[in-house]
């Protein structure tokens, strides 16, 4: 191709340069990077993916399955763009792509954002059908979004020379769009592609700009005038570069001044006839029109033989010749049913196979098609409910049915909408006498060899492919798409899918099918999808008030959730192991801390409060003194262990209850749907105080002399303040609520502050216990000293098939109330014999730690799959007992007390003494002190 | 995404909501055999068509409701009180 002197949109007075493989090369604004490659001369772009044979432009849109483009270098690249979908700036780099491409390292520096959208009517294409239909509903006062995917709106018109009201169709459209730029309820989106067809009328749009941009819109109606495009045909060596779509080849013409030296037309239907009569009227050069019908006797052919263009009826294209680099410099030409083939030199042969209506969006709503003969291609069947299909898209694909069909779709859409348009007449345009086209898909090779006959060009699947899989049986066309790849190419099988469906319907009766098509219509790039939410923006980090500190301190963190939670705090020099042990020491024998303000806390309160909690959890809660507290747990409704936590009686009207960190958010949810929806008679206020209370757990048997310490009006004898109650007082000179409730064994205070004071709390406790080692200890410690108590944690030592017995907290359940699950544990299954049951395990080797999550069975020489009894849930070494141990879920585990168990790890099963759960002061009387 | 009007917030994104399973499920009560507990617990509804459901307007109100939706066009009929029957739906 060349670029011609004069002609086409393209802004000549302005000279670009960009990088093409290397080499540096000019453009004009307004060029595409394939219009920019052509006019430097540049046939070949890169070589396919599977056969890598070389490969040029066939296209000037979205459909393009050849000319795929690596742009930017180094860090910030994206793979497979299409040339002819890429708008050439200045200082563009770009390869073309060989095979395959290559993604980016590292993170995505873009920064898309995200946007909603509300409007009357949607409509998506900028072309006739869509203006049309765009005006009249703007016009009636409807609120109106007009998507168009290319850079500006006209359509197939800006590839054409079609006159509109008498005038040339390139002023309609610059009016139509002056009249919807004027109006404010109206949004023109260019450069914008809706790529998901949601349920009740919602759209996802991606608008191509610096840093992409996400639509998520929702139409009161939808307008679909997506088009129509143009189809190749199936013939030996068709994929060579010079071979293009007729339209595409009009649209080089017309837009970017682009030309062939020497074109042949191959066409089934009149359409194409406006490439050859447009070149010859630019002064080009067109050698034939290959036509198989006998005698195309529409307006458009005899304007091109009047033209005197060589129209060759009843024939067509069985091959191609190509230079040494693979560039196409010939055509060989025979009649429709069998002759000697001749050869027609030429640089380009542009092809037309007919049109396929664009219903990637009318598919995604689940909206049927059906073959539709006359226009030999899929029409869209009844819309689904909200939306139309007009223009091309709907099958009408002359000019003045897309001005009618979008004219009478908008009018229709803004009834719907609620407004009352006024009658208006449509623009009128030229009606022409069509020949019907041709029936015609694929031309046999001559030689019978159909391997290089391409009907995917993108993924270089072949007649002789198709055939394969037909002979291998397949028969639908979802089949075929899958065995062969047809149609999963970046464009989509836009120009492959309804030639491979023809081919598979040689193979059977009955109508034509065409595989769906599911969103996204183009690929969106996950950045674009992600938009803002990344990192913090995406997942939060939660921290406690005390964070501070702990990072002070050195902590180690760990995520729970979204929650950061010191895991240890490492001294200098330190393993893991080695300032755990410390911190379970301190616990155990002098005095440690931790922060325990991420445990989920609610208020519950008001006069049915008591009531509300007697129904929700398994144990009595009315008997509760105010000033008391209780470890307690619910159900759900089928009696599986659903939480667990500490009930504190404040007033007589007012609980406040804990509830394990990973469940602060479900137990609230809980609470609120029984309290809604079954027992809505209730008066009961709750409220999550999470993030209102800091709590400090403070631990050992020197916990209350560091209370004492950090000065407190609180009486903390044993016998003023026992374990399980609960006081409020002043502590460091704050307002605290302080509780007698241990999750370590040990004695323990558990203190709660206005959550900005927790820091201040933390630092006043740090300094009071300063003078006994006071130890601030993590997640790690905290599992040790919990588990060598048997006290268990939801979700680890417990899955959805524990019950509260099965956990070992069988004596909890109150017999002489009703509560959630209650009646599911009176169920066979549940009361069968043979349940997994909380059980400790003791390893014969105390210096080995069996891995969390091992099975356990009675004989490990047994042959696979053995029979499983059980697993291991929590798996330490203790400090405190100078061993390991662990807590399992086990088969009968209660009766099990005393049997030695395996662990088949592999070469050498770990024997494990099968005991009871708790290790470490059974009697609880530290705990008590 | 789905559009839900909260009777009490009227229309919002389906983001803003958890779903809760079949509506007007009624317990069988504490004395109901085995087989009829199970039924309760386990079974649901799945119709190719309108549905009563459950929903909570979790990131705003925070209140649950009832709507009828349809199964196969995702289209809703309209939403209503836990107090309320699906004709209610409005």
């Amino acid at each position: 191709m060349k670029r011609l002197p004069t002609g086409g949109t393209i802004d000549r007075t302005t000279r670009w340069s960009f990088s093409w493989n290397g080499q540096p090369l000019t453009a004009h604004p307004g060029d595409t990077l394939a219009s920019a490659l052509l006019a430097n001369g540049i046939a070949i772009v890169g070589s396919s993916v599977s056969l890598q044979r070389p490969r040029g432009v066939m296209s000037a849109g979205a459909e393009e399955a050849h000319a795929f483009a690596q742009l930017g270098e180094g860090g910030e690249t994206e793979p497979l763009v299409r040339a002819t979908s890429v708008e050439i700036f200045d200082g563009l780099v770009a390869r073309g792509l060989t095979t395959k491409g290559v993604l980016q390292h590292g993170i995505d520096q873009a920064r898309p954002d995200r946007r909603s959208g509300h409007c009357d009517v949607l409509v998506i294409g900028g072309g006739p059908a869509g203006l049309a239909a765009a005006t009249v509903a703007a016009a009636a006062g409807a609120r109106v979004i007009l998507a168009e995917h290319r850079a500006e709106l006209g359509g197939a018109l800006l590839g054409d020379d079609d006159q509109i009201d008498g005038r040339n169709a390139g002023r309609w459209i610059a009016t139509t769009e002056a009249a919807l730029a004027a109006n404010p309820e109206v949004r023109i989106l260019t450069r914008t592609t809706a790529v998901v067809a949601l349920d009740q009328n919602g759209m996802i749009l991606v608008e191509r700009r610096q840093s992409p941009r996400l639509w998520q819109v929702r139409a009161r109606q939808i307008i679909l005038a997506t088009g129509a495009l143009e189809r190749p045909v199936v013939f030996q060596d068709n994929d060579r570069p010079g071979i293009m779509l007729a339209g595409a080849v009009r649209r080089y013409l017309h837009q970017f001044a682009l030309a062939p030296e020497r074109t042949v037309v191959f066409t089934t239907n009149d359409d194409a006839y406006r490439t050859a009569i447009d070149l010859v009227e630019a002064g080009q050069t067109v050698a034939a029109v290959i036509d198989p019908r006998p005698n195309p006797d529409g307006a458009l052919p005899e304007r091109a033989r009047a033209a005197g263009i060589d129209v060759i009826a009843g024939s067509v294209v069985v091959g191609t010749e190509a230079d040494a680099t693979g560039v196409l410099v010939a055509v060989m030409v025979a009649p429709s049913g069998g002759g000697e083939p001749y050869r027609i030199e030429c640089d380009v042969l542009a092809v037309s196979g007919g049109f396929d209506p664009v219903l990637d969006l009318h598919h995604q709503r689940r909206g049927k098609v059906h073959w539709d003969e006359p226009l030999a291609a899929f029409a869209p069947s009844e819309p689904v409910g909200g939306y139309q299909v007009a223009g091309a898209a709907a099958g009408r694909l002359a000019l003045a049915d897309c001005l009618s069909t979008g004219q009478s779709a908008g009018h229709a859409a803004a009834v719907a909408a609620g407004f009352s348009p006024a009658a208006a007449e449509v623009p009128s345009a030229a009606t022409i006498r069509i020949h019907a086209p041709a029936p015609l898909w694929q031309v046999p090779a001559p030689d019978q060899d159909e391997s290089r006959s391409f009907v995917d060009l993108h993924r270089d699947v072949t007649v002789a492919g198709v055939n394969r899989a037909l002979t291998a049986g397949i028969r639908s066309v979802e089949h075929l798409k899958r065995y062969t790849l047809i149609g999963t190419g970046v464009e989509q099988g836009r120009t492959s899918k309804v030639n491979a469906g023809v081919l598979a319907a040689r193979f059977q009766d009955g109508p034509m099918g065409t595989s769906s098509a599911r969103p996204p219509v183009e690929p969106i790039a996950f950045a674009t999808l992600a938009g803002r939410a990344r990192g913090n923006r995406f997942d939060p980090i939660r921290t406690t008030s005390i964070h501070p500190a702990h990072v002070a301190e050195g902590a180690v963190f760990e995520n729970v959730g979204q929650w950061k939670r010191p895991r240890y705090y490492p001294r200098p020099g330190e393993s893991m192991a080695d300032a755990v042990n410390r911190e379970c020491r301190a616990a155990r024998q002098g005095v440690a801390m931790m922060d325990a303000s991420t445990l989920g806390k609610i208020d519950v309160q008001g006069p049915d409060a008591a009531e509300f909690l007697e129904r929700l959890y398994v144990n009595r809660i009315a008997n509760l003194k105010p000033g008391r507290a209780r470890y307690s747990a619910m159900c759900r409704l089928d009696g599986i262990l659903f939480d667990d936590g500490v009930v504190m009686r404040l007033a007589p009207d007012r609980f406040f209850v804990t509830t394990s960190t990973s469940h602060a958010g479900p137990v609230m949810e809980w609470m609120e749907e029984w309290l809604q929806t079954e027992w809505s008679d209730l008066k009961v206020w709750l409220t999550s105080i999470t993030e209102q209370w800091a709590t400090i757990a403070l631990v050992g048997p020197e916990a209350r002399a560091v209370l004492a310490e950090a000065e407190t009006d609180l009486d903390l004898s044993a016998g003023a303040f026992p374990f399980m109650a609960v006081r409020f007082g002043a502590v460091a000179g704050l307002q605290a609520q302080v509780a007698r409730v241990s999750f370590s064994g040990e004695l323990a205070f558990e203190v709660s502050v206005p959550g900005y004071q927790g820091a201040a709390l933390w630092n006043a406790l740090m300094t009071a216990g300063a003078g006994r080692g006071i130890t601030p200890y993590g997640l790690e410690a905290l599992s040790i000293l919990r588990a060598e108590k048997g006290y268990l944690i939801v979700g680890q030592d417990t899955d959805a098939s524990t019950t509260p017995a099965d956990a070992g907290l069988g004596w909890m359940i109150a017999k002489d109330k009703d509560f959630i699950g209650k009646r599911s544990l009176r169920r066979k299954a549940i009361a069968a014999p043979g349940r997994l049951q909380l059980v400790g395990v003791l390893p014969a080797d105390p210096s080995t730690v069996v891995p969390e999550g091992a099975q356990l069975v009675a004989d490990p020489g047994q042959p696979t799959p053995m029979t499983i009894l059980g697993h291991v849930t929590s798996s330490f070494w203790s400090p405190t007992l100078g061993r390991s141990f662990g807590l399992a879920m086990v088969k009968g585990g209660l009766e099990r007390q005393g049997q030695t168990l395996f662990a088949p790890l592999g070469a050498h099963p770990v024997p494990v003494t099968i005991v009871g759960p708790v290790f470490y002061d059974p009697e609880g009387a530290r705990r008590d002190g | 995404m789905l559009q839900i009007r909260c009777p009490w917030c009227g229309p919002r994104e389906e983001n803003e909501f958890h779903y809760g399973g079949e509506a007007h499920v009624a317990s069988p009560g504490p004395d109901a055999d085995d087989p009829t507990w199970a039924r309760f617990l386990f079974y649901r509804d799945n119709p190719a068509g309108p549905f009563a459901e459950r929903w909570v307007h979790i990131a705003g109100c925070r209140r649950w409701f009832h709507l009828v939706r349809d199964t196969m066009t995702s289209d809703i009929r309209g939403s209503y009180l836990t107090t309320e029957k699906p004709e209610d739906a409005r």
